[in-house]
């Protein structure tokens, strides 16, 4: 379970994020949603000790700060927006880097990691493209690369920031049903998400955001209301229910 | 659990390439090659197999009687050997400490000398040259200055960059490295300008070579290349890690300023130590590392442990060229390894498929 406690973020003075306080229990899928700059990113980045903050961060009775920088890697994941994806390294030296919390500082692999790393591939149906570059890939296949690296990692947590964006809809909603279907093995979720109606489907909680500030938090169809989306987003809309799932429809003025 | 077992083992090759068996013969065999050629070839001629007898004769208890009378001996063993045997501990040590800067700031550019290593030494060689009492003190007194001069540059570097803040880090540590690096060689030309005739040394020096070499030089360098060198290979597969950026080398347990600040050091003392025994050689710390990575692998882990192999054999071939085209007059390495380098590395790069 991941407890946040009034945690703030600040970047030199102005706070980007502001006394956010939010539970996250096992194996749940909780997803940051805002305009931008409501500080979605600074959150998750609090989360993955990226960034500075106060308050507190408890995850399963420890409080993160009491923890080492590898200590916290096998415990958070984090898929950034843009990741790093050097085009000369093959995919499966790729999702070995993953392993590097598992790794002694100076030391190699073993066969644990290998295995893990393996595991990892076959999980997201990347065996095949193992030995291939990550510059030969297209952008479906290396969000999963990227997403089996953070798998590797073994890590109960798993930390994305917009993890759809620069996929079309298609590979978008394969790469989220992946996620969701990660949850099956256990894994908790925090993203942050841009598209509104993607994240009501397949997160079980929202949390809006707006100047750093939480407005709003519960199920999608509490979240995502017409006036909601309106006075946050300054969008003009029309929120659809139906079969218990809300999509949010741009309306032009 | 069985078939799990079995299907593990069935999975693709999960594994990071490292250096292949045949790139690292190939290496190993282009270097003892250059260290051949470095001890045979010069005006007294002396061939490869002598060198070996003579080599076994001073192995106690082998009973070898050298081939080689006594001059030739000298020549070999107070001359050329000392001199091969430095050539190859700078090269590598500045091909090492290149591809290291460059797995530390990213950037394919980066150069030991970035943060201001050659301006520092340069400027401390000249004050010492300049102002220490001619005799014989002055020999000993240059690597030392130099020395000095080179970590005092890269700590002053390091203190400047780091008020940008964690943020920047890399770009301000840059931009800190021109910025030192310009006022050190500016201090250094006004020096050099003001005593115009120790000129043609302060020059002799800054070209750098290997033409006064002595096993006392070798002693001198030789620690801080081994440790240095040791601690950079060591550091293969974090290199790689750090290529994915700070925030996700972080995010996987990676201390990215400490680790930066170790490599950093390390590569510095070792660049510091190999500058102080033999000048300013320019273009070994790029052209090695650059090499490999065309013909070879991206993967720090094979970049690292091959640039410092093949950056001694190339520096010892360097030299060879050195003093033998134009003998007996001596070029300075500086310009062999330029001169050479250049187009040869134009040629890897036109006929390299792995580049696009």
């Amino acid at each position: 379970m991941i407890e946040l406690r009034r945690v703030s973020v600040r970047f030199g003075g102005a706070p980007a994020l502001r006394d956010l306080s939010l539970v996250v229990e096992p194996g749940a899928w909780v997803s940051l949603i805002g305009p931008n700059g409501a500080g979605k990113t600074s959150a998750l980045r609090a989360l993955a000790g990226l960034v500075p903050f106060e308050g507190e961060i408890v995850v399963d009775r420890r409080d993160v700060r009491a923890l080492g920088r590898r200590e916290l890697a096998r415990l958070f994941a984090f898929v950034p927006q843009k990741p790093e994806t050097p085009p000369e390294l093959t995919v499966a030296e790729y999702v070995l880097l993953g392993r590097t919390p598992h790794i002694p500082y100076l030391g190699g692999e073993r066969r644990a990691d290998r295995l893990a790393a393996a595991r990892a591939l076959r999980r997201l149906d990347l065996e095949r493209f193992a030995e291939r570059s990550l510059g030969s890939l297209s952008g479906g296949e290396l969000q999963r690369a990227v997403l089996a690296r953070a798998l590797a990692q073994e890590a109960p947590i798993l930390l994305l920031d917009e993890p759809t964006t620069a996929l079309d809809l298609g590979r978008a909603q394969l790469v989220l049903d992946l996620v969701d279907s990660l949850r099956g093995d256990g894994l908790t979720v925090v993203s942050t998400m841009h598209d509104l109606t993607l994240a009501g489907q397949y997160a079980d909680r929202l949390v809006l955001l707006d100047r750093g500030a939480v407005v709003a938090a519960g199920g999608p169809a509490e979240v995502l209301s017409t006036a909601t989306v309106a006075a946050h987003y300054g969008a003009s809309v029309r929120v659809v229910e139906e079969d218990g799932a809300v999509f949010v429809l741009p309306v032009r003025r | 659990m069985a078939v799990d077992s079995v299907r593990e083992r069935a999975a693709p090759r999960v594994e990071a390439r490292g250096v292949r068996p045949a790139w690292g013969l190939a290496a190993a065999g282009f270097l003892v090659g250059a260290l051949v050629v470095g001890l045979a070839v010069g005006p007294v001629g002396i061939g490869a197999g002598a060198i070996v007898e003579s080599a076994l004769a001073h192995v106690p208890l082998l009973h070898v009687r050298s081939p080689l009378d006594g001059v030739q001996e000298a020549v070999l063993w107070q001359l050329r050997a000392p001199r091969v045997v430095l050539a190859a501990l700078v090269g590598g040590m500045l091909a090492v400490a290149g591809s290291a800067y460059q797995g530390v700031f990213r950037n394919p550019l980066a150069d030991p000398y970035l943060l201001g290593v050659a301006a520092g030494a340069g400027l401390g060689a000249t004050l010492a040259i300049v102002y220490a009492a001619a005799g014989a003190g002055t020999e000993a007194l240059v690597p030392l200055a130099a020395f000095v001069g080179a970590i005092a540059s890269v700590v002053v570097t390091y203190a400047l960059g780091r008020t940008a803040g964690a943020a920047r880090a890399t770009g301000a540590l840059v931009l800190a490295g021109v910025t030192v690096a310009t006022f050190m060689t500016a201090a250094q030309t006004f020096v050099q300008q003001q005593h115009a005739e120790v000129l043609q040394n302060v020059y002799a020096w800054l070209l750098g070579g290997f033409a006064t070499s002595s096993w006392g030089d070798v002693a001198v360098a030789a620690p801080y290349v081994a440790v240095s060198s040791v601690v950079l290979v060591l550091h293969r597969r974090v290199l790689d890690v750090l290529s994915l950026g700070d925030d996700e080398a972080a995010s996987l347990g990676i201390d990215v300023a400490r680790t930066r600040l170790v490599i950093v050091v390390v590569a510095t003392l070792g660049t510091a130590a190999a500058v102080a025994v033999s000048g300013l050689i320019a273009f070994v710390g790029i052209i090695v590392p650059h090499t490999i990575r065309l013909l070879v692998s991206t993967s720090y882990r094979a970049v690292v442990p091959l640039s410092l192999v093949a950056g001694a054999g190339f520096l010892v071939l360097a030299d060879v060229l050195a003093r033998t085209a134009l003998s007996p007059a001596e070029l300075p390495i500086g310009v062999v390894t330029a001169f050479f380098g250049a187009p040869f590395f134009a040629v890897v790069l036109r006929t390299s498929r792995t580049m696009r």
